[in-house]
């Protein structure tokens, strides 16, 4: 059976879990002076990135190398790719490599779906269009649990380009499987017209939100977004639905303050914020290793995948 | 060729697949704390004393004898031994034949294994499979002095060249019998069953 | 050349016999004889007048790797079509005379059915200046629709002159309904399913809007309009309002929106990528209610092949659009006939008599009896089968419908008396 992780959605309550148990014995991995395991020797990882994001691949790359996996890197910039050879002609390479799982990030929505139907092996999204970014938000609820425990009944608020945001669709779905209560803060010109159908509130006002978080998530605003007439002016958006040291005041004690990166620094954060004790940013970029090789690992460890959809 | 005389109350969840008669228990409770009494003293012996001395218990039920030998070492020695949990799952050469499963915990004391006599402690060392993969996760935790094996039951079938230094019981079986140790920790009763059939393990 | 079509059910009605000779039906009735004519065994097969499509995609000139006027008119035969008009959206585009009567004659020598040019509105389709709609009118090809499918009329001054003007010559506009500032990048219906496939949404309201403002236009200059594949219930109420006030206004719907969803896109597969999107089944509801009581007045196909490659990819790059000719008419059973709101006499209706008088093709849509040009389509209505890419006429393989079940069997086509197709298979 082949299984992909594409969507939060493809992992239940009880797979997700297994992940984040998995991620937190893997973890150890990281402090021990050789920080490798065995376990997936002879295994061939490709990473495959259309987009940009030397963190994503990193991180990927990172939790490959540390399994043992055998890891190949193509990223489009340069490569057959950029002449305009089609996903598909991609995909039929990557099955004459032989690839076990291919973790793909792409600028298409639905990119990695597509990919699945084409190849032999497992593929991981890494981040697709404007749709998902599954590993991030298991890495996400992976810091939180280390600083909050158990998630349930757990207050989590995603401020942001929410319309946009791959990591607020992933992160809503998975927090919604693990028992928390998610609120997505924004101007309504970036949320979704369906955001009724989501498995959250949804405020525009973030000042009424904080006292009640016990995590607050920043999303990034993207730069195009700036003059596409969904805030009027960088300022007003910033002091609206910027997180500043005051507004993080208003914050519970315990709450703590997340963010994907890459962070604008005085746009949707504040600077004191960002390097504030509250702030998880750094924790994040670690987590997300251990995340990835708990995904990894359950997915191409076994006899066959432990976690995960079946082909779409 | 159950010996039914021989167990006289068996309880119900260790019948096996219907038909077949149900497995029997080769020792009782009291035999395997003369077990480990006898290698916490072998260990002492063996290790002049027990200094440096860690125990790593192999999951799941190695971690659980390797608590009670704890145990058993200090009431000897009258101070505490430290002891810890190894997950070998990652290291195994038989991971590719069955679906990914979930690991167990490894901890360890916070000196880690550098120096230290290691006593890895298993509850049935048969093909010596789960020892080699327990080898290869001490060498990456650290540089231990030596490294050494006890084991509650001995069943024989190796397919490596491994051998433990201390054992509760050997147990001649055949390829065909299956061993099962409970622990009341683990399984609510103490005992080490031995099945008719049901394959190598 | 004779036939003698035996026991057809004329509109699903009692069988009876037709009699076609030298193009033309010269006799209708039970038990005819048949003299020197060729008798063809209609028994359990409805009988209806040649189907008649307002809106076909034909691809030449241009993309003859994608579909010919011989291939499209082939795959239109095979679906018991007897007339397609012929977008004009072509490269060249079809805004001179010139090209439409290249497609004209094109048809005609493919004989399969006739091909019916439609026009473009403005020149290359780019919708800032009218193309010559008088002399593509007065051409050889005798366009009477005008069209810059693909892309809205979307500036108001254009469209009431290109209304204006076409009165001179009884044609019409139709308008390919798209507010083009709103759907920037759209690529699938705007709702639950677009906000969780993180895919651009096409808001209902950009094609509600440019129909809201067509159809005051339309009353106001007194001007027929015709709207292009309504896909939505606000359009539908749109058109029923207009049409309740007298506004000159008809409407088609194509067959995929008439079955499929914008669930279908969960797949990500962009075989189900068209223009407009895959809707809600509430708006399918809306649109099969609309076209059973006349607020929409015709089926017609949309039929937009595309090569393999142009679908084989991520679906915000892939080709908008689907093949639908060869699968029309069962599609248009399965979502009207086998959940009763329309008998055959309204398929007959939806899918013959009301698009050529739409288009003004006084040769097609006529009533089964004697005297009509012998336009016939026998049709198969029991056998049920799954739908299979590999055996389209079409040069396309682009259908939605692959693997699904759908009822009927186009059994024979004749164009003015010429069997196109027979026994279900092209003449």
């Amino acid at each position: 059976m082949k299984r992909h992780l594409i969507s939060a959605a493809d992992l239940t309550r009880e797979d997700a879990l297994l992940v984040l148990d998995t991620a937190e014995e893997l973890a150890q991995v990281a402090g021990r002076s050789i920080k490798k395991l065995p376990t997936l020797r002879g295994r061939t990882v490709v990473n495959l990135f259309f987009e940009d994001s030397t963190r994503t691949r990193i991180s990927f790359e990172a939790a490959a190398k540390r399994l043992s996996a055998d890891v190949i890197n193509f990223s489009a910039k340069g490569s057959s790719v950029s002449k305009g050879e089609s996903l598909k002609d991609t995909a039929l390479t990557l099955e004459a490599m032989g690839a076990d799982g291919v973790v793909i990030r792409h600028g298409a929505s639905g990119a990695p779906h597509r990919l699945a139907g084409w190849v032999q092996g497992s593929v991981v999204n890494a981040g697709d269009g404007t749709h998902e970014h599954p590993t991030q938000a298991l890495l996400d609820a992976f810091t939180m649990r280390k600083r909050l425990g158990d998630l349930e009944g757990r207050r989590v608020t995603i401020v942001g380009d929410v319309l946009h945001s791959r990591v607020a669709r992933s992160n809503v779905l998975l927090l919604n499987t693990l028992g928390a209560d998610v609120t997505v803060v924004a101007p309504p010109t970036l949320l979704p017209v369906a955001i009724d159908t989501w498995p959250c509130s949804v405020s525009y006002d973030l000042d009424g939100v904080l006292p009640k978080s016990d995590v607050i998530m920043m999303l990034r605003v993207q730069q195009e977004r700036m003059n596409a007439a969904y805030f009027p002016t960088v300022r007003e958006y910033s002091r609206r639905y910027g997180l500043d040291g005051e507004r993080m005041a208003a914050l519970p004690e315990h709450a703590i303050v997340m963010h994907p990166g890459p962070m604008n620094r005085g746009v949707e954060i504040a600077a004191e914020v960002a390097d504030s004790v509250r702030s998880t940013i750094v924790e994040q970029v670690a987590n997300g290793v251990s995340a990835r090789m708990a995904v990894l690992y359950l997915l191409l460890g076994g006899s066959e995948p432990a976690i995960g959809k079946e082909t779409p | 060729m159950v010996n039914a005389a021989s167990r006289p109350d068996g309880p119900a969840e260790a019948r096996v697949a219907d038909g077949d008669p149900r497995p029997k228990a080769v020792l009782e409770e009291p035999d395997i704390r003369r077990a480990l009494t006898r290698i916490a003293h072998e260990i002492l012996e063996r290790t002049k004393g027990g200094h440096d001395l860690l125990l790593l218990g192999i999951q799941t039920r190695g971690v659980t004898l390797a608590d009670r030998l704890a145990g058993l070492l200090r009431e000897v020695e009258g101070r505490p031994v430290p002891w810890g949990s190894l997950d070998v799952t990652m290291y195994r050469d038989d991971l590719r034949m069955r679906p990914a499963r979930a690991l167990g915990r490894t901890e360890l004391p916070a000196d880690g294994v550098d120096d230290r006599v290691v006593v890895l402690v298993d509850d049935v060392l048969f093909s010596g499979r789960t020892v080699r993969a327990a080898l290869d996760a001490v060498n990456d935790l650290g540089r231990p002095r030596s490294v050494q094996l006890a084991v509650l039951v001995d069943r024989g079938h190796r397919e490596l060249p491994i051998r433990a230094d201390y054992v509760g019981k050997n147990l001649p079986t055949s390829m065909r019998e299956t061993v099962k140790v409970l622990l009341a920790e683990n399984d609510g009763r103490d005992a080490v069953l031995l099945g008719p059939t049901g394959g190598a393990k | 050349m004779s036939h003698l079509i035996r026991n057809a059910r004329v509109l699903g009605g009692a069988p009876a016999d037709l009699l076609v000779r030298d193009g033309v039906i010269v006799e209708v009735g039970p038990g005819l004889a048949a003299g020197d004519a060729e008798v063809v065994d209609a028994a359990g097969l409805v009988a209806l007048p040649g189907l008649v499509d307002l809106h076909t995609h034909l691809r030449e000139p241009g993309r003859e790797d994608a579909e010919t006027v011989e291939s499209g008119t082939r795959a239109a035969a095979m679906g018991g079509y007897t007339a397609v008009h012929a977008m004009a959206n072509t490269d060249p585009v079809a805004d001179t005379a010139g090209v439409v009567e290249q497609v004209w004659r094109l048809g005609r020598e493919a004989g399969y059915c006739d091909v019916q040019p439609v026009g473009a509105v403005t020149r290359g389709i780019a919708g800032e200046q009218l193309a010559e709609l008088g002399a593509m009118a007065d051409s050889a090809a005798g366009v009477r629709v005008f069209s810059d499918d693909g892309h809205c009329v979307s500036d108001a001054v254009i469209m009431r002159r290109a209304l204006e003007y076409v009165k001179a010559f009884d044609g019409v506009v139709a308008q390919h309904a798209q507010e083009p500032r709103l759907t920037e990048g759209a690529q699938m219906n705007e709702g639950a399913m677009s906000a969780a496939l993180g895919l651009p949404g096409w808001p209902a309201v950009a094609e509600e809007a440019i129909i809201a403002r067509d159809v005051l236009l339309a009353q106001h200059v007194g001007s027929r309009l015709h709207v292009c594949h309504v896909s939505t219930a606000g359009s539908v109420e749109i058109i029923r309002w207009a049409k309740s006030k007298g506004c000159p206004v008809t409407a088609e719907v194509t067959p995929h929106h008439l079955l499929l969803d914008d669930g279908r896109a969960e797949s990500y597969d962009p075989i189900y990528k068209v223009n407009p999107p895959l809707r809600t089944a509430d708006d399918v509801t809306a649109l099969r209610h609309a076209l059973a009581d006349g607020t929409i007045d015709c089926v017609a196909t949309d039929h937009a092949p595309h090569p393999v490659e142009a679908k084989e990819t991520e679906w915000a790059v892939a080709a908008m659009g689907m093949i639908g000719l060869e699968t029309a008419l069962p599609v248009v059973q399965e979502a009207m006939v086998e959940t009763g709101l329309l008998d055959w006499a309204g398929v007959a209706d939806r899918m013959s008599a009301a698009p050529a008088r739409i288009g003004r093709l006084s040769g097609q849509g006529r009533p089964l009896e004697a005297g009509s040009p012998a336009n016939i389509t026998l049709y198969d209505p029991s056998p049920r089968r799954a739908v299979d890419p590999l055996a389209m006429t079409s040069k396309s393989r682009n259908t939605p419908f692959a693997g699904l079940e759908l009822p009927g069997r186009v059994v024979a086509t004749f164009l003015r008396g010429k069997p196109t197709v027979l026994e279900g298979k092209l003449q």
